[in-house]
Formats: structure tokens, C-alpha cells, sequence
């Protein structure tokens, strides 16, 4: 069994890995009953004994003491990561796991990236090599940030590259939020330009996420659950965007609806890793099927259903819809439409209690809508998880390396040279120990050149398809 | 003499698991419509041939459980000691964190020369353990990433640690619509490389055994359990002990060594593909009687038309004519759709197999011109019945049943190698884009060869 780490950046990233712990904790509660600390928790958690602060007794099959996350959390200023550590979850973090700063990066990539990453290098690596020292088999580290501020974006991704020099084994994958295109930060393309260049050469994957994807889901559902159009209750716990049954007490923070589905993202994506399933997928196969060239490693996610309703009778009708919903746009955590795109890979994870024979027929009925690359028609990766999330039956995420995230791309290319073409706000930058100019122009080309990389596949939808002619062999 | 089974990855596990099973409810089930003194024979045989007795009353599976992640090993484990009939040796396994990544290059590269010596030591002490080495049997999917690459690089390291010793590979065909995307990639490098070390590779494929479960065992909702049955039951119904000639005094003591003996004179064509008849749902067997001149006739028309299964079967398909201008084995003598075989091996059990006329198996027209038709037919018997079918008949054959899907794997995965798709997953772990281009050449090879037959 493996461990994984979750490096949280900035203010966005601490704030949805808040969530994540907190539903994380949620779901081991649900399924393991006797409180014993086992492969499954060992993956996400230490079990520390509190007196000590070593780790606890017998390992696997010992009473768990208290468990504290495989964490790192990263803010240049104090006030998001001491909510957290005045909150509920308090216990669950180590203040030894902790880097934080007072005055804040001011939205500025390169303050965060150049300054505050030489400043504070040897304490990261330091404090990285004692989380990793406590894995048995480190596999995968998980970034949580966003792209367009200031520490999450520059800090964050200099911890990736940190990531690459020190740890090169170890999977990197980002859940980045992008910025909208009404985002109140000005300065939001050149932070995002700028630390998409790091995402295009350190990540192993990529999870974009935008928050107005995130919103509008958060609004579907308020409407469903209030409109009262449903026939029976909708199971609270069982919506993705709630922390129902969590640490969290009743008041719910704005964003925290929203952060709940990133972290929800998260959980299912690990949870062939952490528990038992007649098909495992695990993070490295991830990484193998979706990621066909090393620079296209963007994977547009989407998660169903949203929310279960209390009667528990599913019929097969109701299955097929969260299959059919997986692959339509308002279920994608970015604005994207992956149906009328080129798909390079699919993967299919799917928990609970589906059959085999349901994932199959569920694949053929869908494939004759959907466009595949030439060389990869039958490309579908497939995962069963026996095991359930919270509130729910059964539940799919799909993972889909697909030309469909082009747009986001031009749209950030687009905001950001109006304005690199002005010099607006440039100066800011470039008075950054260690930021030329040249850092623009290479980000920029960088986002180009991967910009043109899914134009040229785009190029091949649709064409003829000519098989490349086989090996003859000389009788 | 005994068999030692080796599973590897989590097909290989899981499957290997339900043979065991097969197996041992075969034994315990039923007396088996036959004497007392036949079904002790029949118990004895098997247990040698498949367990071994140990202190625990409990007969402990031959056989080496590798994984490079813990969780399937561990549920194998312990549901095979709950069943309270048999179990494995604890001891007997071996196991890793962090899994292959569904990918062939670091099954093969990586894994395989790290873990060899202990795997080695495993498979090692468990040959120990038999009177005689009857050889091995390894079961694994071509599409993940240990049971195909390293599963092939531990049939290499049996062949040069046990060179006289029979290897035969059990390979799962993944399902056409994918389960892994780079599943032939990995399917092509396991094929060419199993070609050289394994003896004879028999063949299941997911599509055609998912068919079986949903038009013949009337299963709704299919699970990998249900295909892994289905597998272990057509697996049993070959390997369980039988008599090798007509009225022979003791049950065969090298199942294996027959096996390659009959059906693998050419080390050019491995390739096995199975058949097994009648299958359906344990509920109807009571109120189902079957004749075997129809068994018969059903099965050699499966084989002469290449049909996946009893229903659905193309009578329109014929044997070319004998006798005509044109020698048989000249390609555009044959009729459409005929399948020509190399050598076929068929198995009866149960009730009056001594009364069972075979004669239509023996049809020169079916084979290829280079054996006596008497050398390319075999036939292996036993009155005792298998698994509550009162008459049960398997074929095995060599022929050109996998050329299809061999064709298939090997047209997909060139297809994906032209673009260099994924290409850098695998040069990461050690396997180049010559390896590749060997792993080609050499499938294209078996496929020609198997073509003119």
C-alpha cells in the first residue's frame, strides 16, 4: 500500500484542502467501524501516539491513537492556516507541517516563485523530507492551488519544481484552479502564463479546475434540492458539494460548497488506491494511460451523480444517466464540452456497486457519440472500486485527456497579452530578484507551443483515416 | 505428478483462485456417477496433481502468489482459508507496495530482475515440494502491467532455471473496447516474449467468456467473478485427471507433458485457444439431458467454424474437399471461414464416454497436409463426471482460432506505435522502440505462419 502527500499553496489551496481533510476523515468513518488503523487510512494519515509524537503502535491492526494528515501547508500570510488550526481540525495537523509568512505575495507570481521560494527553500525541502521519511512507500505527491494569485500560483509551483529535483520518483499531480475570465485580480493571466510553463514541464498531471464550473454545479443543485422537484428527500450527506456528516459545523463558509466537490474529486480519484475493488486503479496508471505525450497531461474531470436520493432502490434506467451525465458539460469541473472534442484517453473510475456488465454496456452505448483519436479508437481506461463514497450507492469519475481544454487555454493566452502587449503592470514583476523578461517570453511561448500541440490533433478529427501499413514479413 | 501453479498481477490471482476452487468442489461435490474405487482414483490423482498435504487437515494449494501491490493477494488469501476446503501457504507469496502502473516496461525491466532471486526462492521451494515436477502452469492478462511484464520475464527465468520442465502460460485476451489503454502495447511485448520461453500459450478471451456468461449462463449482471468461473470451470474441465488411452489402467500422471506432446509439434505455433460443452446456469442442469453424438457434433462444428460457443454456430461452413487438384494447404482451396487446425485434443467426461464414436475429429480435411491425421487427434477420457455435468466435452486446439484476434491486438498496437503515442512510458523503464519493432516482427511472423495454414 502506498502513501501520498498533499502540498496546499496559498489561500485557495489551504482552503479546499480544508475540505479535503475533512471529508476524508468523513469517508474512513464510514467504512472503518472498529477503529483500527489500516492500509487504507495509512494512505492519507499517520497514526501518531500523542504522548510521544512517534508513530503509534503496531501499525496496520493497532487502535488508532490520532491520526494526523500527510500534509504540507504553505501561506505567506497567517489568516487562512490559522482558521484552520483553530477550527475543528485542529488536531489533525502537525504545527510541524506548517511554513507560514505575515505580509502575503500581493497577487505577484514572482513574488511568490522567486522571493519567497529562495527564501524559504531549505525549510520547504526540510519539512518535505520528514513527511516523506514517515511514508513506508511514497507514490504520489498531490498539489492543491490556484493559479491566478500570488502563493499558490508562484510559491506553489516552485514547490513543484522542488518536488522534481528532490523526490523524481514521485508522481506530481496539481489540481490547479484557473481564473475566469471576470476574475477581480488583474494580474490573474500573467500569474497563470506563468506558472502554466512550470505545470508544462514538472507535473506529471494536471487536474484544471474553474471556479465558475464549480459554481454553476453548486447552483444545479440548490435549485434541484429547493425546488422541491425532486419526489423524495435528497440525502444530505450524499451531495457533493456538502460537508454533511463532517467536522465542519452547520455555517458554511461561501466557497466551501464549491471546495467540497474539488475535494470530492480528489477522494474519488484515490480511492481505487486506498481500498478493495474486482479492477484496481491506481495513481501510477493514471498517469500511464491518460498521459499519451509528456507535455499533454491536462485532464478535464467530471464527477456523478451530485446527489443520491434517499429511496435506495436504482434502477438500471438511473445508472446509465449518471454514465450519460459523466460525459455532459455541465457535469465538467471546467467550462468545457469534451463531447464535441477530440478525446486522446479515457478513464472511467467507478465506485460502489456496479457491475462489470454495466461499465460495458454503459461504454458501448456511449462510444459511437464520441470522437477518439485515429490511433487510439477503443482508448478507455477502466477502474471498479467496491467500495462506495459517503451517501451514495455507487458513483463514476471520468478522467478525459481531450482537446476540449484548447479554449481555456487561448482565452488565458488572450487576456494575458492584453496585457503583456501595453507593458501594463509589468513593472511590478520585473523588479523581482531573479524575474527578467525573458521569464515572460519563454512562459508564453511555452503555453503556444502546447496551445499548438492540440491544434495539430484537432487537425486529425474528422479526416480520413488511414491505418499506417503493416510490417511485411518475407515468407 | 504435480503441477505448480503460478498467479501473477490481479487477474492472475483472482482467477487462479476460482480454478482452485473448480477444482476442489469438483472432488468434493459429487461421487461422480461411477464407482467408489474410480471416484478414489480420481481424488487421488487430482490431489497430487494440484495440492499437497501438511499438518492442517486442510490440502495446501501448489502454488506461487506474485503481486506488486498487496490488496488482491491478501483477499486471495483469506478467502481461500475461509472456504474451510483448501487454502494456500501462507508463506507462498510475495508481494510489493506500489503496484506496475499497468505498464509492461517496468513489469519487465524493473520489477523483474529487482525481485527475481525471491521469486525464484518461492517458486523454487514449492517445486521441492512434489514427488515428481510435472511442470508449471502460470496464469496472467496481457493488458495490466505485472502479470504481463513480469509475468513474462518469470516464464524466462523458469525456462533457464528449469529447462526440461513443461511451461504452460495461461494468458488472458483483454476486452476489445479496452480496459487499459496501452493494453496492446503491453499485449504484444508479452506475446513475443512468452513465444520464446513458454511451450504452449492457452488462450481465454474476456469478450467471448462475457458472451458465454450473458447468452449462456443467463447471468444479468456480470462481474469478474462470474468470468473468472467460467474460466476456472473450462480450465478444470482440461486439467482434472482423465485416462490418457482407451482402457487404461491408471489415471494420466503427466497431463502437461501429453498436453504439448499432442499439440504442439511445431514450436512456431503455440498459440491454444479452448472449448468447452455444455454451459449453462447450475439451476437448469437437472432438467437438461444431453446425447453425445450432439456434444460431438456441436463441438466439432465449433471448431470447424470458429464459433466462440454452442449458440450461434455457422452450419453453413464447411471442410474443403479431399482429393481435389489443388494441394490442401494452399490457402485459396479453402472454403471461407474454415478453420484449419494443426492438432486438436478433446476430453470427455462422464457418463458413457467408452460408447463416444470420435471418428468425425479425424476427418483428414480438417487439419494441415504435414501430420497423419491419427498424430494430429487425440482423445482423453474418464467416466467420472466433472463439476455436476453428467456429460461434459473440451476441446483443445491448435489451430487458427486466435489468428483474429492476434491479427487485431497486433493491427491496434501498430496503429498507436506509428503516432509514438505512449512511447515515453515505456523508454522511461528500459524498452525501446527496437524492442518494440522485435516484439512486432516476431507477432507478424506467428500470424503469416498460422495464415498458409
Amino acid at each position: 500500500m502506498t502513501q501520498s502527500v498533499v502540498v496546499q499553496v496559498g489561500q485557495c489551496g489551504n482552503q479546499v484542502g480544508c475540505r479535503f481533510w475533512d471529508l476524508a476523515l468523513r469517508e474512513h468513518a464510514a467504512v472503518n467501524k472498529k477503529g483500527i488503523y489500516d492500509e487504507a487510512l495509512s494512505s492519507f494519515f499517520r497514526n501518531v501516539d500523542t504522548r510521544s509524537g512517534a508513530d503509534g503502535p503496531g501499525i496496520y491492526k493497532g487502535k488508532i491513537c490520532s491520526l494526523k494528515a500527510r500534509a504540507l501547508l504553505i501561506d505567506m500570510e497567517e489568516g487562512v492556516v490559522n482558521e484552520i488550526l483553530q477550527g475543528p481540525l485542529r488536531d489533525v495537523f502537525d504545527s510541524k507541517q506548517l511554513i507560514t509568512d505575515v505580509s502575503g505575495s500581493g497577487n505577484n507570481w514572482a513574488v511568490g516563485h522567486k522571493l519567497y521560494g529562495c527564501q524559504y527553500r531549505e525549510n520547504i525541502v526540510e519539512k518535505l523530507r520528514k513527511t516523506a521519511e514517515h511514508c513506508d512507500c511514497l507514490q504520489c505527491f498531490f498539489i492543491i492551488h490556484s493559479m491566478g494569485g500570488g502563493t499558490g500560483s508562484g510559491l506553489g509551483t516552485f514547490v513543484l519544481s522542488l518536488l522534481e529535483d528532490e523526490f523524481p520518483e514521485v508522481y506530481r499531480f496539481v489540481t490547479s484552479v484557473y481564473p475566469s475570465g471576470e476574475d477581480d485580480v488583474i494580474t490573474s493571466p500573467y500569474n497563470s502564463v506563468l506558472a502554466m510553463k512550470e505545470l508544462n514541464e514538472h507535473a506529471d498531471c494536471v487536474l484544471p479546475i474553474e471556479n465558475e464550473s464549480l459554481f454553476d454545479i453548486v447552483n444545479k443543485i440548490h435549485q434541484m434540492v429547493s425546488s422541491g422537484k425532486l419526489g423524495s428527500t435528497v440525502k444530505q450527506n450524499s451531495v457533493v458539494t456538502s460537508s454533511a456528516g463532517s467536522a465542519k459545523p452547520a455555517q458554511e463558509k461561501p466557497f466551501d460548497a464549491m471546495n467540497n466537490i474539488v475535494a470530492n474529486l480528489l477522494l474519488n480519484l484515490t480511492s481505487s488506491a486506498r481500498f478493495e475493488g474486482s479492477l484496481n486503479m491506481d495513481l501510477n496508471e493514471i498517469s500511464m494511460n491518460l498521459v499519451p505525450f509528456p507535455r499533454l497531461h491536462y485532464l478535464v474531470s467530471s464527477l456523478t451523480p451530485l446527489y443520491t436520493l434517499a429511496d435506495v432502490n436504482v434502477p438500471s434506467r438511473r445508472l446509465d444517466q449518471m454514465f450519460s451525465d459523466a460525459f455532459s458539460r455541465d457535469h465538467q469541473l471546467i467550462q468545457a464540452d469534451p463531447k464535441h472534442s477530440l478525446y486522446l484517453a479515457c478513464a472511467l473510475l467507478v465506485r460502489g456497486n456496479v457491475q462489470l456488465s454495466d461499465l460495458r454496456r454503459n461504454i458501448e452505448r456511449l462510444k459511437p457519440s464520441l470522437h477518439f483519436v485515429s490511433w487510439n479508437q477503443e482508448g478507455w481506461k477502466t477502474g471498479l472500486c467496491s467500495v462506495p463514497p459517503v451517501g451514495h450507492s455507487h458513483s463514476l469519475l471520468a478522467l478525459a485527456n481531450n482537446t476540449c481544454i484548447k479554449p481555456t487555454f487561448t482565452e488565458l493566452k488572450d487576456r494575458f497579452m492584453k496585457l503583456y502587449k501595453k507593458k501594463a503592470h509589468l513593472h511590478h514583476y520585473l523588479h523581482i530578484d531573479g524575474m527578467e523578461q525573458s521569464c515572460f517570453s519563454e512562459a508564453l511561448s511555452s503555453l503556444s507551443d502546447l496551445i499548438e500541440e492540440y491544434n495539430e490533433l484537432d487537425a486529425t478529427k474528422g479526416g480520413p483515416r488511414t491505418d499506417p501499413p503493416r510490417l511485411k514479413i518475407a515468407l | 505428478m504435480s503441477i505448480v501453479t503460478v498467479q501473477l498481477g490481479q487477474c492472475g490471482n483472482q482467477i487462479g483462485h476460482e480454478v482452485f476452487n473448480a477444482i476442489c468442489s469438483d472432488v468434493h461435490g459429487t461421487h461422480g456417477l461411477c464407482s467408489k474405487k474410480e471416484n478414489e482414483s480420481y481424488h487421488d490423482a487430482c490431489k497430487e496433481r494440484f495440492f499437497r498435504e501438511e499438518e492442517s487437515e486442510v490440502p495446501v494449494a501448489r502454488a506461487v502468489l506474485v503481486d506488486m501491490e498487496p490488496k488482491v493477494i491478501s483477499q486471495t488469501l483469506s478467502t481461500a482459508a475461509r472456504s474451510g476446503h483448501w487454502k494456500y501457504d501462507d508463506r507462498s507469496y510475495f508481494c510489493q507496495k506500489q503496484g506496475s502502473g499497468n505498464n509492461w516496461a517496468n513489469g519487465y525491466s524493473v520489477h523483474g530482475p529487482r525481485h527475481k532471486e525471491v521469486i525464484m526462492d518461492l517458486v523454487q521451494k514449492e517445486a521441492e515440494k512434489c514427488d515428481r515436477l510435472g511442470g508449471f502452469f502460470t496464469i496472467m492478462s496481457m493488458a495490466g502491467g505485472t502479470g504481463s511484464g513480469l509475468g513474462a520475464f518469470v516464464t524466462q527465468c523458469l525456462r533457464d532455471a528449469f529447462p526440461t520442465s513443461f511451461i504452460l502460460n495461461h494468458v488472458i485476451w483483454p476486452y476489445g473496447t479496452g480496459e487499459v489503454i496501452v493494453q496492446n502495447y503491453n499485449s504484444v511485448l508479452t506475446l513475443s516474449h512468452l513465444y520464446q520461453s513458454s511451450d504452449a500459450l492457452l488462450v481465454h478471451e474476456n469478450d467471448v467468456i462475457h458472451k458465454i456468461c450473458a447468452q449462456l449462463m443467463n447471468i444479468k449482471q456480470i462481474s469478474f467473478r462470474d468470468v473468472n468461473q467460467v474460466i476456472a470451470h473450462q480450465l478444470g474441465s482440461v486439467f482434472q485427471p482423465t485416462y490418457a488411452a482407451e482402457g487404461g489402467l491408471h489415471y494420466s500422471k503427466n497431463p502437461l507433458g501429453d498436453l504439448m506432446e499432442t499439440l504442439v509439434p511445431h514450436p512456431e505455433f503455440k498459440m491454444l485457444g479452448l472449448r468447452n460443452i455444455p454451459q449453462m446456469p447450475e439451476n437448469s442442469l437437472a432438467y437438461s439431458t444431453f446425447s453425445w453424438p450432439g456434444l460431438i457434433k456441436h463441438l466439432r462444428q465449433m471448431l470447424i467454424a470458429n464459433a466462440k460457443m454452442e449458440e450461434g454456430i455457422d452450419w453453413q461452413v464447411r471442410p474443403p474437399r479431399l482429393g481435389s487438384s489443388v494441394p490442401s494447404s494452399h490457402s485459396t482451396n479453402k472454403p471461407l471461414h474454415f478453420n484449419t487446425s494443426i492438432a486438436n485434443l478433446v476430453i470427455l467426461r462422464g457418463k458413457d464416454t467408452h460408447t463416444v464414436d470420435l471418428g468425425s475429429f479425424r476427418d483428414p480435411s480438417l487439419y494441415t497436409s504435414w501430420l497423419n491425421p491419427q498424430d494430429a487427434f487425440n482423445a482423453w477420457k474418464t467416466p467420472r463426471t466433472f463439476n455436476k455435468y453428467e456429460k461434459s466435452a473440451s476441446l483443445v486446439s491448435n489451430s487458427q482460432f486466435l489468428l483474429k484476434p492476434l491479427d487485431n491486438v497486433v493491427g491496434k498496437a501498430w496503429n498507436m506505435f506509428a503516432s509514438k503515442a505512449y512511447i515515453h512510458q515505456y523508454t522511461k523503464f528500459g524498452i525501446e522502440e527496437e524492442d518494440f519493432l522485435d516484439s512486432f516482427t516476431a507477432l507478424e511472423q506467428v500470424i503469416s505462419s498460422y495464415t498458409i495454414l
